[in-house]
Parts: C-alpha cells; structure tokens; sequence
C-alpha cells in the first residue's frame, strides 16, 4: 500500500510542512533561501517556476532518509495548467533583442523536474502532466501505478504553477511504507492537503 | 515482475511534409525523400534556416498545432472503426512541447486560456466526441514517446481499453531563435553520427498511434515495454557517460520480456548535436547494442520536438510491417567515441523486435521496445 510520507505547500503567502504553517511572508521564496540558508547559487539563475519546485522539494525532503532507496527508484511526476507560460512571455521579450539560450531553456515545463532531480540525485521516472486544474485522480493513478508495479520506490508527486503574479506549489512525497503521520494515498487526501492553504477552507 | 497484459497498436498515422499518411510517408523514405530543406520565412527569420516545414494551411475555426493533431488523428481513427471517442473505456493523449505557442509569435499577450494545451486537448477531444478528459503530456523531446508509455501504463493498470496516443509540434519564431541562441542549429542537413555534423534541423508534424488491449487486435504489433530515466546532471546537457539512458533501454527491455539480443534495429534519437550523439551511442553500447543496426531520421524530419518520439516510432512499425529499414540520411563518417552500425543504405529483411530512444531538456530519457 502507498502513502503520503510528507507534503509541502507554497502559495504567495505561506510555507507548510505536513499540514502546518512554517513560513510566511512576503517574496516568500527568497525569503525562504535566506531563512533556510540553501547555499544554492543556482537557485538564483532559475526562472520562476523551476525556483518554486525546488523551494518546495526542498521543503519537503528535508530530513528525508534519500539512502533508503537507488537514484534510480525514485520517480518525479509533476502538472500544472500553464506549462512554462511565464517564462514563454519572458522570453518572447528578449527575442525582440537578443534572444536568451538562459531564458530559453526554462521554456519547457519539465525543467522544473531536471533542477529537482540534480539537487537530489534522483534519476528515476519523469512525468510532466498539464491539467487545467489539480487532478489528483490522475496522480494517485499514474503514481500508484509506478509504485504497484515496482517501475519506482517511492515518487514526488504534485502541482508546480506560476502565472504572472499567483503561483503554488503542492509537493507530496509517496512512499511504500507507512511512517509516523502518514496518510494513505488516496485522491481525496491529496485535495484535503492541497487545499490546505486555502482561505475559508 | 508479473504477467503483463499485451498491448496491441491498433493503428497509426504521421502528418509531415512528406506526406498525410503512414504509408505516404514510408514511400517517401523509401524513395530517399527528404522534407528538410532551405527555408526563405521572414516572419520567422531574417536569414534562411534549414528545416521541414508546412506551407500555408488553410483557414480553420482551429489552431494550427490543432489542425495537424486533428488531421492525425482522423486518419488513424478511421483505419480503426472498433476503436470509439465515446467510449469511456477510450482514452486521448496529447504531446507536445510547445501546442499553441506560436499565437506568442504573432502577438505577444495572446491569453493563457488560447495558448493552455489542456485547451487544445478539451478542443481537440470534444472534434471527435471523447468522453474521458484527455491527458496532456509535456516533457520536452521525450514527450512523444512518454505519451506512448503512458498509455500502455494506463492500459495495463487496466483503467482503460484504448488508448488514442497523439502529438505534434509548430516550429515558430520562438523556438528556432531559441535553439539558434544555443548554437544548436546546423547551417545545412543535419548528420546525425556523422564526424562533421553541426547541429540540428527543427521540422513540423504530427503523429498518432492507437493502442489497445482488446484480444481482436492481437495480430498487430505489439508495444512491449518502455522506462524513463533522468540523467540528474544538467538542464541543457546530456549525461556525459550514457548510464541513465542505458539504465532506461535495459528497463525497457526486461519490461519487453526480451534480451539485447533480440533487438533487430534501433530507432535512435540523434539530433546530430555533438553532445546527444555522442551520449546516445555510449547508452546504446552500454546496453550492448552497439552492433545492431541503427538509424537516426533527423535528416528527413528534422527534430520535430514533441511528435518526434511517435513519428519515428510508427516509421519503425512501418519498417518492421515492410521488412525495410531506412537508411540514416547525413551520415558518411563515424563522428562518435563508441562507433554504431549506423544504416547507410535500405536494409532488406525480417524485422521482429526493435528499441527507438530520446532524450530531452531537462535532462530526461526514454526508451520503448515495439516488437510482434
């Protein structure tokens, strides 16, 4: 049986770990680089999107036993509605000048994937899905399917999107063995916590 | 593992600039046809550009990237009158990399709604009168490729019967400035493998391929296993050893059932960039495949991005039906540290088993075994 081991949840507003508030503030994502002190220049050569992710997988994996399991069986399947859209209209800008190649190459939404896979070493299987809303029905399908079938250990799965000024990010980390807090991983679990943020929820 | 269900292909189809066909366009292989050729587009470059291209399409209530989709898929449904949009049991896929993007070309704050390729996809679905909500896959160069993985995935967990696999790509303004800010373009035909190869050509169209489980199509080809790898290395660059691509080939072929050995030909990925060739001939040989005959059809289709993985997928389904294997267009010399048997003329014979591979931005692989 799979579960979610953790979650992370970043919106313009706040930071959340497994359901609890850690952060909030303004320009939250350096805000976050700062107070975490990442020590990941890198970070800053990102567009928005591929900051997101990595913001929040490293949220999300902090204190993660990564030693547990082969790069290679662990999964990453990302969605979000708008692809790279952001950074499409950015580049589009610099193409009336000099075109970007640094600007060009977060022009694909899976990029966003590649950052997460180098900074944790994961070389399993890579999933990006544009949905015009969270599915987790999709998700919980596609993931438990990798993870039924031993095609991979364990997944980050979830919602990256950012579009001008609104963007979230919703991480959930899927594992094959239930560990303190654990919940099972199940569509309506994923929606419960990906409208954790949510005002008036 | 456990017993897998087999996945039939039912049908396919690829538009491009040789032909509105499947078998248009393996004639035109055959023939030594390319579609890559100098290109004279103003409003997509000041100079000329070498790539396969469209001419102008007429006026649609559709998008252009939509068009060609729509065009794939009419073709491939109607070699299937089995398979149903409207049955619930049947599901749509569409690849790309780039969808609408090109209305950005034409006017720079085109709405999110216009260019979103869910959007596409709910259109593209609802022309035919799909019932489920397509799944939508954008993951840069393998993205074809994983639309295929993914339905034989979704099919085997048995959460559908029939898979409508689809993808294409426009080759835009956008996209070529952005692969000429990398200095990947080649300035003439591209040459996969070869020693004087200089880049890419980016090329347009589409492709389809319908699969399914159901026992009455089991005298067709089969789709028998494929994995996906990330090289965790760098966004733009290849694995500098092949390992993660060779790891995604040897999963891909335990998946199949089938040893390195029954491998009849490969349908490699070869850009003609010096870092993926070099990179996909170092996977192949890890795998030990470095023997079997292999081609790249870069050189006739150009890089056709997102649509790339099913094109040259269904030409080696072609390949396999005819019992001919395309040779490699470009390639005169070995231009690679682990030399392939790179295919310079037809090759004639049975063809049982076969291994296409692409890598993408973002540091991904995939890798699918089509057999009988």
């Amino acid at each position: 049986m799979e579960y979610i081991t953790g979650s992370c949840l970043i919106d313009e507003r706040a930071a959340y770990r497994n359901g609890d508030k850690i952060f909030s503030g303004d320009k939250i994502l350096s805000s976050l680089y700062q107070h975490f002190n990442w020590q990941y220049p890198k970070f800053f050569k990102m567009d928005n999107l591929s900051r997101l992710g990595f913001a929040a997988a490293e949220l999300l994996l902090e204190g993660w036993d990564a030693g547990a399991y082969q790069p290679q069986e662990v999964a990453v399947v990302l969605s979000n509605a708008n692809s790279s859209l952001d950074t499409d209209y950015r580049y589009t800008q610099t193409t009336k000048d000099i075109p970007s190649p640094s600007v060009f190459v977060y022009t694909l939404p899976n990029i966003v994937i590649g950052e997460i896979c180098i900074r944790h070493r994961l070389k399993g299987e890579n999933a990006f899905f544009l949905c015009a809303g969270f599915d987790p029905a999709l998700l919980t399908r596609y993931v438990g399917h990798l993870l039924e079938a031993g095609i991979a250990r364990a997944c980050i799965t979830g919602w990256v999107e950012w579009l001008g000024e609104s963007f979230k990010a919703a991480l959930f980390l899927i594992e094959r063995k239930e560990t303190a807090g654990a919940v099972p991983f199940t569509a309506g679990e994923m929606d419960r916590i990906f409208k954790t943020s949510m005002p008036c929820e | 593992m456990r017993a897998q269900k087999d996945i039939f292909i039912v049908a396919d189809n690829i538009v491009s600039p040789l032909g509105a066909t499947t078998a248009e366009n393996f004639s035109r292989l055959v023939a030594g046809s390319t579609g890559v050729r100098s290109q004279d587009r103003p409003e997509m470059a000041d100079q000329p550009f070498f790539a396969a291209l469209f001419g102008a399409l007429p006026a649609a209530p559709y998008t252009k990237f939509e068009q060609l989709l729509i065009s794939s898929i009419t073709d491939a449904l109607h070699q299937a009158p089995g398979i149903h949009p409207a049955d619930d049991r049947t599901i749509l896929i569409v690849c790309s990399t780039k969808g609408n993007t090109h209305l950005l070309d034409v006017d720079d704050h085109t709405s999110p709604e216009r260019i979103s390729l869910p959007g596409s996809a709910a259109v593209t679905g609802g022309h035919f009168g799909f019932t489920q909500t397509p799944i939508v896959i954008s993951n840069a160069c393998i993205s074809g490729l994983l639309g295929m993985i993914t339905g034989m995935r979704l099919l085997r967990s048995g959460l559908f019967d029939n898979a409508v696999v689809t993808g294409a790509d426009v080759i835009t303004k956008f996209i070529l400035s952005g692969f000429g800010s990398f200095q990947a373009l080649s300035p003439g035909h591209c040459r996969p493998f070869d020693r004087d190869r200089d880049g890419i050509n980016l090329g347009e169209g589409a492709g389809t391929m319908i699969l399914s489980t159901r026992r009455e199509y089991r005298d067709g080809l089969r789709l028998r296993g494929g994995a996906v790898s990330n090289d965790a290395n760098h966004i733009s660059g290849p694995s500098r050893t092949g390992r993660e691509l060779g790891d995604a080939i040897e999963i891909a072929l335990r998946e199949a059932g089938c040893g390195a050995a029954e491998i009849g030909f490969i349908s490699a990925h070869g850009t003609a960039t010096a870092y993926n060739d070099e990179m996909e001939a170092k996977a192949i040989t890890l795998a030990g495949l470095n023997a079997v005959p292999v081609n790249s059809l870069k050189g006739y289709y150009g890089h056709t991005l997102g649509a790339a993985g099913l094109i040259e997928s269904i030409v080696t389904l072609a390949s396999m039906r005819e019992g001919v294997v395309i040779p490699s267009l470009g390639f005169e010399n070995n231009g690679v540290t682990t030399p392939l048997n790179v295919c310079r003329t037809l090759l004639r014979g049975p063809l049982d088993t076969c291994l296409k591979t692409a890598s993408g931005f973002g540091g991904c692989n995939a890798a699918v075994v089509l057999g009988k």
